[in-house]
């Protein structure tokens, strides 16, 4: 959870990208690092295997401006998504302030999608959180490839609640700061929530 | 049953207090670096000589390694193995579970010892227990207060931040 900092007037933030394998979890972190000011950012972490593959986490540690006098610092972290990873999957999600779900929009890749989001439902489960209460957005990447499943059948099936959406493409940046801000947002208001 | 972490607020003197500690320690034990790490990754201390270090992947890594082994410790039927020791050429690595909810963390060298460190480590870290066991009070009190700095926060402020 949150930790409020008042000798350094800090507030600090996890949020977890989640999703099955290959969605682009780790690209999306990658971008905000590209393309995010050096003095915003720390250095970003990857617990890879030597293909690259998520092992452990991705970690970047973000600071978004003054809020109230207080600085922001969001720490983002991926999750290993290939199935056999659960154990590490269910770590990471420990003290989570707010979530994204990275979509895979390939149609072949649907099953892997309520696999994960199922995962993703029963972890949060585990360790006390309701998917439907904590932040929470969801992002339908790779949407430019040719064989990307159409959005409304996307919506249909990873999104009924009706979560704040985005369409993206992360190995070019579109769709991945406004998943962010959205996911940031949800969490400052959540913590506003909190406070009353 | 499911226990979900409470959020952590670490007023002013009690920053100071866990200062003290880790500053006595990093001295008492010869200690080149001492951190104080929350079990989410957040860094809430440090003292020693420590220019250089990355402290927030220092905190990072730490809470995901005594994650990693917590699990390891689960499978084999352990509650956690609250001690961890990582030994280098140059530098050693002490990593400690205090209260279950902080971890510390000592960086030593040859001016010191497995042996001192442990002994230092063991008091500071009932102090600390001592002293979270309060932090941890005053946070649950600080949840339901209106001095709360973000009660009063606005939609605005908060579009203020993602202004650019």
């Amino acid at each position: 959870m949150s930790f409020i900092n008042y000798a350094s007037r800090e507030i600090n933030c996890k949020v977890v990208y989640y999703g099955p394998g290959l969605c682009g979890k780790t690209t999306n972190l990658q971008h905000i690092y590209a393309k995010t000011n050096p003095d915003l950012k720390g250095k970003m972490i990857s617990l890879a295997t030597e293909t690259e593959r998520t092992l452990f986490f991705d970690f970047l540690p973000l600071a978004l401006g003054q809020i109230r006098g207080f600085k922001t610092r969001f720490h983002l972290y991926t999750v290993p998504g290939q199935v056999f990873y659960d154990a590490s999957r269910k770590l990471i999600l420990k003290g989570v302030d707010g979530v994204v779900f990275v979509a895979d929009s390939q149609i072949e890749r649907m099953e892997a999608n309520l696999e994960s989001l199922d995962n993703l439902r029963v972890n949060l489960g585990d360790q006390g959180y309701d998917l439907g209460k904590v932040p929470y957005v969801i992002q339908y990447n790779k949407r430019d490839l040719p064989n990307a499943a159409p959005l409304d059948e996307m919506q249909r099936l990873l999104n009924p609640g009706g979560a704040p959406e985005f369409e993206a493409c992360a190995t070019v940046g579109k769709g991945v700061f406004e998943t962010l801000k959205a996911v940031a947002k949800g969490v400052l208001t959540d913590l506003r929530k909190m406070a009353r | 049953m499911p226990f979900v972490d409470t959020q952590l607020v670490l007023f002013d003197e009690d920053y100071r207090k866990v200062l003290a500690v880790c500053e006595r320690l990093a001295r008492d034990a010869h200690a080149k670096g001492v951190f104080v790490v929350d079990k989410n990754g957040q860094l809430m201390a440090e003292a020693g000589d420590v220019r250089g270090l990355d402290t927030t992947s220092l905190a990072s890594l730490t809470a995901g390694s005594i994650a990693a082994t917590g699990g390891l410790a689960k499978i084999i039927g352990e509650e956690e193995f609250p001690i961890h020791f990582h030994q280098g050429q140059r530098d050693n690595l002490h990593m400690t579970v205090v209260a279950k909810r902080i971890i510390l963390v000592v960086i030593f060298d040859e001016r010191s010892s497995l042996g001192l460190v442990r002994l230092r480590v063991k008091k500071a870290g009932s102090e600390l227990a001592r002293l979270f066991e309060e932090i941890q009070k005053k946070s649950e009190r600080a949840r339901n207060s209106a001095t709360s700095p973000f009660a009063e926060i606005t939609d605005d402020d908060i579009d203020k931040l993602f202004a650019d």
